[in-house]
């Protein structure tokens, strides 16, 4: 599969033409004030409070005209911006008006709070029962970007979610004009509960990418019989689609920015020659991202709330629940497409950087789906005279590594890597497949994307820039694995679902651990830890501090962590569905 | 008596199998090396920690679950609801159907399969229902069994039933269930599908079909060894997931001692039919 390709194979999207038209209702629809479009940024916004009054509820979301139920904060989705400043004792109070479900609950994304401050019905706390208020009280000890969303049910893929900014009580790191908060998100018509409903009966209810007929014949053509029927044959027998990018796709999805779909085209305006901050939240429940502006270079000067070296870079992917802070300087007076595309180019979200209201620029066709390669997965091997780099699918440089074993990498930390696994009899049900040299894969952008001719973000390019706080040396390794099986829609870390787990992941106060994660997936998962900071073992003299990590499938990632606050954590994938269906776990720091 | 004995061992021998399965419920000791440092025992004022196991739950703190892994749902589907036209200007109306409800590791299913002889009297030439436990017995199968209830042909039998269904290599799904009728006689049948996807909606699903017998049954026309043979070719088009028509050919059978017996009284024993159905989801 050459590069070439995907510019003769890029599908034409429309419904550019009716953003004008939209833009002019925009005041009567229920967004909040910093997510409709052309306005001047967060500066013209109240500043930082220490206090918070946020109601979840149902309310009406309009989307392409369309109305249909939200479950929004105080009556929008997404809900208020919540600013804050570093040092501040905060007071969030949060109010179920959602009287016929049992609980409702908002988990700070990424805050480090005491545990029953965290959020988790069932962990920290017993949720919130309609009609009552729960006040989070807590003091900020960082700051940066992150979001807030409800832990209850799937209320989230439902509109319970929103933008934080904590600011900095020294002032920002660099200096920029103009400070915009870029949410993505993806919204249904279909309820939350009939999503995941439909994916237990049907793995790939949704995905309408799949291979065909024709895509066999074509590859026949470029790659010789043998060889295309050695691949279909290898994924046949494990029973393994190369194209499970995403369980929910634009086949049921509207992707949003700041809560506007593409046709709304949410507008930031600027003057050419400033600087611009914008603040990327993926607040998706499903959906990870590839982002990009069109004729812009973006610094990504921070990740995960957290301060990183600069990068320059034209395109980096965004995993659900991750942030990305990143500075442009548009220095010509036209506008600019921002452009999400979701992972498996079933759709994307959509908004315009614009020297003046009303503008719209030519909007990137969507690339095509990209195929998972054997190698992808560890398992090139299968294919015998394969050659390297050959089903790659998506990552010429690197196919160097596909036949390395785990244990003679010397990218992977530790003197013997992660534990390996394999599955027994009580966890033979939940495994459909496991990847027996997990391979280092962090200097990776992702599937689908470097060949475009720019440059792409990995997690190898970023360098924390505050001073390191802990040692380097670990004094105890774990390793969870993260395991599932797609045709059952059974989701687990280490064979098991959360209701399977005889008990909770230990961890040691103040401990210096190690925790490698192995993905035996097919998919990209975005691991989330709370109450903690995992510094990803990336190689960077400084290790960069994470809350989520998106691991590709047949890695291994290792993250160094301090457990710094006692308690139970919640500890899972930040795909909701995948985290329901029981990708989740209990840390217990005693 | 006999007979019922080995009715019974039959039904039950997929359990005792199960009961090797039992979760073990040790919680994991070996986390800490022995050697580890205690963490300090000091927890800040209004931090004791609720440990879910002693919380009367065993899967939440504070008497709630984080997350709902194990649902029950419940579904129903049409595999073929067709109407046949069959050589000789004979047309039938088929159904097989199959529903369950159930979480991740046990279904109770109901399967149903029959055909209307499309005449002025619509005679019912055969009518079955199954009842089945199923369990998840590896990644990609089940093990099914239960009861099955012919109500035609005449006279009705009762059988019982074990059987497999999942997904084999390549993608092939398929359905195996042995019978064992209440006079004791044991057959089989196998069912496997396949889909090629031509486009994202448009499917060719070749079907293959087999019946065995261990032993004569010449009171349903069944002699010993495989016994019938049915394919079949499908073309359908999804609509959407839930509702799919589709036409195609199906070609029947009755081959080996089966086929000898019945074409020396003179029956046809091989007809090909034209099939217009739908598959709809519930
Ligand atoms: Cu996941």
């Amino acid at each position: 599969m050459s590069q070439g390709n995907y510019v003769s194979r890029r599908r034409f999207i429309q419904g550019v033409g009716s953003a004008f038209f939209l833009a002019g209702l925009q005041a009567a629809l229920p967004l909040p004030l910093w997510a409709r479009a052309n306005h001047w940024g967060l500066d013209g916004l109240p500043s930082a409070r220490d206090r918070y009054d946020l109601t979840i509820g149902y309310s009406p979301i309009v989307i392409d005209g369309r109305e249909g139920t939200a479950t929004g904060i105080n009556g929008t989705v997404p809900g208020p911006l919540v600013r804050l400043r570093e040092g501040d004792e905060v007071t969030l109070n949060v109010t179920n008006a959602l009287m016929d479900t049992e609980h409702s609950s908002i988990h700070w994304h990424g805050i480090l709070v005491p545990f029953p401050m965290d959020g988790v019905p069932g962990v920290n706390f017993a949720g919130i029962p309609p009609g009552e208020t729960y006040s989070y009280r807590y003091k900020l000890v960082q700051s940066g970007t992150y979001w807030y969303h409800s832990h209850s049910f799937l209320q989230e893929q439902s509109g319970t979610y929103g933008p934080l900014i904590i600011d900095p009580k020294d002032g920002e790191p660099w200096p920029y004009d103009r400070d915009y908060v870029v949410v993505l998100s993806d919204w249904s018509f279909e309820k939350p509960e009939t999503l995941f409903r439909n994916l237990n009966l049907l793995g790939h209810y949704y995905n309408y990418q799949q291979r065909t007929l024709g895509d066999f014949i074509r590859d026949i053509r470029q790659d010789g019989f043998k060889e295309t029927m050695d691949e279909r044959l290898a994924w046949g027998k494990m029973r393994m689609s190369p194209v499970d990018l995403a369980d929910v796709t634009g086949a049921a999805y509207t992707y949003l920015m700041n809560g506007n779909s593409p046709d709304m085209n949410w507008t930031a305006l600027f003057a050419p020659g400033e600087t611009v901050r914008l603040r990327f939240i993926n607040a998706s429940a499903m959906s990870n991202f590839d982002v990009r502006i069109p004729g812009l270079d973006m610094d990504v000067v921070m990740a995960d709330g957290k301060a990183v070296r600069p990068v320059t870079v034209q395109e980096f992917r965004i995993g659900v629940a991750e942030t990305y802070d990143v500075l442009v300087r548009p220095r010509e007076d036209r506008p600019f497409t921002l452009f999400a595309e979701s992972i498996d180019r079933s759709g994307y979200a959509r908004g315009t950087l614009s020297p003046e209201p009303g503008l719209t620029a030519p909007v990137p066709l969507l690339r095509k789906r990209p195929v998972r390669g054997l190698q992808d997965i560890g398992m090139g091997m299968m294919v015998g005279e394969m050659n390297e780099g050959e089903m790659g699918g998506g990552h010429g440089g690197h196919g160097g590594h596909g036949e390395m074993g785990t244990k003679d990498d010397p990218r992977i930390p530790g003197p013997n890597g992660p534990e390996p696994f394999m599955p027994d009899r009580k966890t033979s049900v939940n495994v459909a497949m496991t990847i027996p040299n997990p391979r280092y894969r962090l200097d990776e952008p992702g599937l689908g994307l470097g060949h475009d001719g720019w440059k792409v973000l990995t997690y190898k390019d970023l360098t924390s820039e505050e001073p390191p706080e802990y040692a380097d040396t670990p004094e105890r390794e774990m390793t969870i694995h993260i395991t599932a099986n797609m045709e059952r829609y059974m989701f687990s870390f280490d064979g098991m679902k959360y209701t399977e787990h005889p008990g909770p992941y230990l961890f040691r106060h103040n401990e210096r651990l190690r925790l490698f994660l192995v993905n035996h997936t097919m998919m990209d998962h975005p691991i989330h830890l709370h109450g903690m900071w995992m510094q990803l073992e990336n190689g960077a003299d400084r290790l960069p501090y994470k809350h989520t990590i998106l691991v590709k499938p047949g890695e291994v990632v290792s993250a160094l962590i301090t457990p710094i606050e006692k308690g139970d954590w919640a500890f899972h994938c930040h795909l909701l569905l995948h985290m329901e269906a029981g990708m989740f776990q209990v840390v217990r720091v005693v | 008596m006999k007979r019922f004995v080995l009715l019974l061992v039959f039904a039950f021998l997929p359990v005792l199998s199960l009961a090797a399965d039992e979760k073990s419920g040790e919680p994991v000791t070996d986390y800490f090396p022995a050697d580890y440092p205690e963490a300090p025992s000091v927890r800040p004022e209004g931090q004791g920690i609720v440990k879910y196991a002693e919380d009367g739950d065993s899967k939440g703190n504070f008497g709630r679950h984080p997350v709902h892994d194990n649902q029950l749902f419940a579904t129903f589907k049409t595999d073929r609801f067709e109407h046949q036209w069959k050589e000789h200007g004979v047309e039938v109306f088929l159904w097989d159907v199959q529903g369950w409800i159930g979480e991740d590791y046990n279904k109770l299913y109901l399967k149903s399969e029959g055909e209307v002889l499309l005449e002025d009297s619509h005679p019912v030439e055969e009518a079955d229902l199954e009842l089945l436990y199923s369990r998840a017995l590896s990644k990609f199968w089940d093990v099914q069994f239960g009861f099955r209830q012919d109500f035609r042909p005449r006279p009705q039998r009762t059988f019982a039933a074990l059987g497999i269904q999942g997904l084999a290599p390549y993608w092939f799904e398929v359905d195996a269930t042995a019978y064992l009728s209440e006079d004791g006689d044991l057959s089989a049948a196998v069912e496997a599908e396949y889909e090629i996807m031509l486009t994202q909606r448009l499917h060719v699903i070749p079907r293959l079909e087999m019946g065995l017998s261990l032993q004569d049954v010449p009171e349903y026309e069944q002699w010993q060894g495989i016994t019938d043979l049915t394919l079949g070719a499908r073309l359908r088009y999804q609509i959407s997931r839930k509702l799919a028509p589709y036409v195609g050919l199906t070609w029947h059978r009755k081959i080996g001692e089966t086929g000898h017996n019945l074409k020396k009284v003179g029956d046809d024993i091989d007809t090909l039919g034209a099939v217009v159905g739908v598959k709809l989801w519930f």
